[in-house]
């Protein structure tokens, strides 16, 4: 059986995400040159919430676009599938923005650097500045992140799992003891 | 959910999905072709060799751009250049390239089944570019995405080849492709073009441009090869044009938009008039572009599975 622990609730995912829009605008002093990148499938859902929260507090419609970083891992031959491509959806030149690139959890950091890889392939940005909802550590890569939601501290054998209504029953983060590890 | 097959060599016999997933994923592959810089990381580390025993520019240049933008090692071969010329069986001159540990293979070649044999022979992943009056698969791929991209969907239209049925690889894999896909499909071209086993598999015959016109929502238009004229298939290239050309005036008889495509290179004003050919009904130029995000589709999901 695997064990399974609320990290954050409702109510909390709620309240994280509006921490994380206020301080993005802080940071960028407002929302006039950023634009939010979300890398599939939950940054995409976490980019238009944060998207839609930036504009009740600014008044302006928000560019945003998404990532399938597919093309771009480093694991695609090792991996016991294929994964199906979603695609990338970016309707804006991305150079010359601040882009806000978001992801739910941020773990071995080799997603980031695919991401990092297709943006630039993209344009040349002015900059990018990484928001995720948790951060779990074991990064095999020196990266870090601008925005955290939540620090969790895991254990390999552990499993961060996020939860939002656009595809599952309820927003939340569990937190899964697995027994063969690993994510 | 992985390609059935290893190989891509024909579309006899490929499920609906697998052809439903190579055009889906081509659609990521259109945009890929649409950024500031064109290529993905993707097949880093693959080598690919282009095996052409017969000339061929546009197919060719199609699948190395494919290759190129996905960034794999490409190999170009091209029979003028081998050692074909010098008495080497196909069996060899592939073994031979497979001992240089290439990846992926895709052949062109005069003989119908060469693709089919490559692939017991070889280890490799063979992409069949073209055997004979056999199979053209990739061909029939970015025809049926042209078709999807510009009508939603394939399942229901009514898909007209129009030419020389007979030595068409484009025809023969269009056909299997279509009617899996659920369109319906009908010839037309001179009797002597049209092979005795079509009636057979459910497919109407016109014996002339104007009904298949009234019949048609996509005339998919082939080339006349002036090469085989010496065979006499049909009286002069005069009295083609006089029954199967796709003019201006003939579509302007029928009262509804037909889609216009041609697997290039055209024949001017033989097959098809220029200014259809150049018109806005026409597919052509978007068939080209497609063509290179078809054969990204089909070289990412042969390529990268485990």
């Amino acid at each position: 059986m695997n064990q399974k622990s609320r990290i954050i609730d409702e109510k909390g995912f709620e309240r994280t995400l509006a921490r994380l829009a206020h301080e993005i605008l802080e940071r960028n002093k407002g929302a006039d040159n950023i634009a939010l990148v979300g890398i599939r499938t939950r940054g995409e859902f976490l980019t238009k919430r944060l998207a839609k929260i930036i504009q009740e507090i600014e008044h302006k419609e928000m560019q945003m676009g998404f990532l399938d970083i597919t093309l771009y891992r480093d694991d695609l031959r090792e991996k016991p599938y294929q994964p199906i491509l979603k695609g990338t959806e970016i309707s804006f030149d991305v150079s010359g923005k601040d882009i806000i690139l978001i992801d739910d959890v941020l773990f071995t950091g080799r997603t980031v650097r695919a991401a990092l890889d297709e943006l630039v392939d993209l344009g040349r940005p002015d900059s990018i500045q990484l928001a995720v909802l948790v951060d779990r550590g074991h990064r095999e890569l020196p990266i870090r992140a601008d925005f955290v939601g939540k620090n969790i501290p895991t254990s390999m054998e552990e499993k961060v799992k996020v939860m939002m209504k656009e595809l599952d029953s309820e927003d939340g983060v569990y937190l899964v003891k697995t027994e063969t590890g690993g994510y | 959910m992985p390609l059935l097959s290893r190989h891509l060599l024909g579309l006899e016999g490929v499920p609906k999905d697998d052809i439903q997933l190579i055009l889906d994923t081509a659609t990521s592959f259109r945009e890929v072709l649409e950024r500031p810089i064109k290529k993905v990381p993707t097949l880093q580390g693959k080598t690919i060799v282009n095996l052409f025993f017969e000339s061929s520019t546009r197919t060719r240049i199609s699948f190395e751009l494919a290759e190129r933008r996905l960034s794999a090692d490409v190999v170009n071969f091209s029979a003028d250049m081998s050692s074909l010329k010098k008495g080497e069986t196909l069996k060899d001159t592939a073994r031979n390239i497979e001992a240089m540990k290439i990846d992926m293979v895709v052949m062109r070649h005069a003989a119908s089944g060469a693709a089919v044999f490559l692939s017991k022979v070889i280890n490799a992943i063979i992409i069949n570019a073209g055997d004979g009056a056999h199979e053209h698969p990739t061909q029939a791929l970015l025809d049926m995405y042209s078709i999807r991209e510009k009508h939603g969907t394939i399942q229901g239209l009514k898909v007209c080849i129009v030419g020389d049925i007979s030595h068409s690889r484009v025809a023969l894999s269009n056909i299997y492709g279509l009617k899996t896909m659920g369109a319906r499909i009908a010839v037309c071209g001179p009797k002597t073009l049209i092979p005795r086993f079509i009636e057979q598999i459910g497919i109407e015959i016109f014996n002339n441009i104007d009904d298949a016109i009234k019949w048609s929502d996509i005339l998919n238009v082939l080339r006349i090869q002036l090469e085989r004229q010496d065979r006499a298939f049909f009286p002069s290239l005069m009295e083609y044009r006089k029954y199967f050309a796709v003019t201006r005036e003939r579509l302007d008889k029928a009262d509804k938009v037909i889609t216009i495509m041609h697997p290039g290179p055209i024949n001017r004003d033989v097959e098809l008039s220029a200014d259809v050919a150049d018109s806005a009904h026409s597919l052509i130029l978007q068939q080209v572009l497609n063509g290179v995000a078809i054969r990204m589709a089909v070289l990412y999901l042969l390529g990268t599975r485990s």
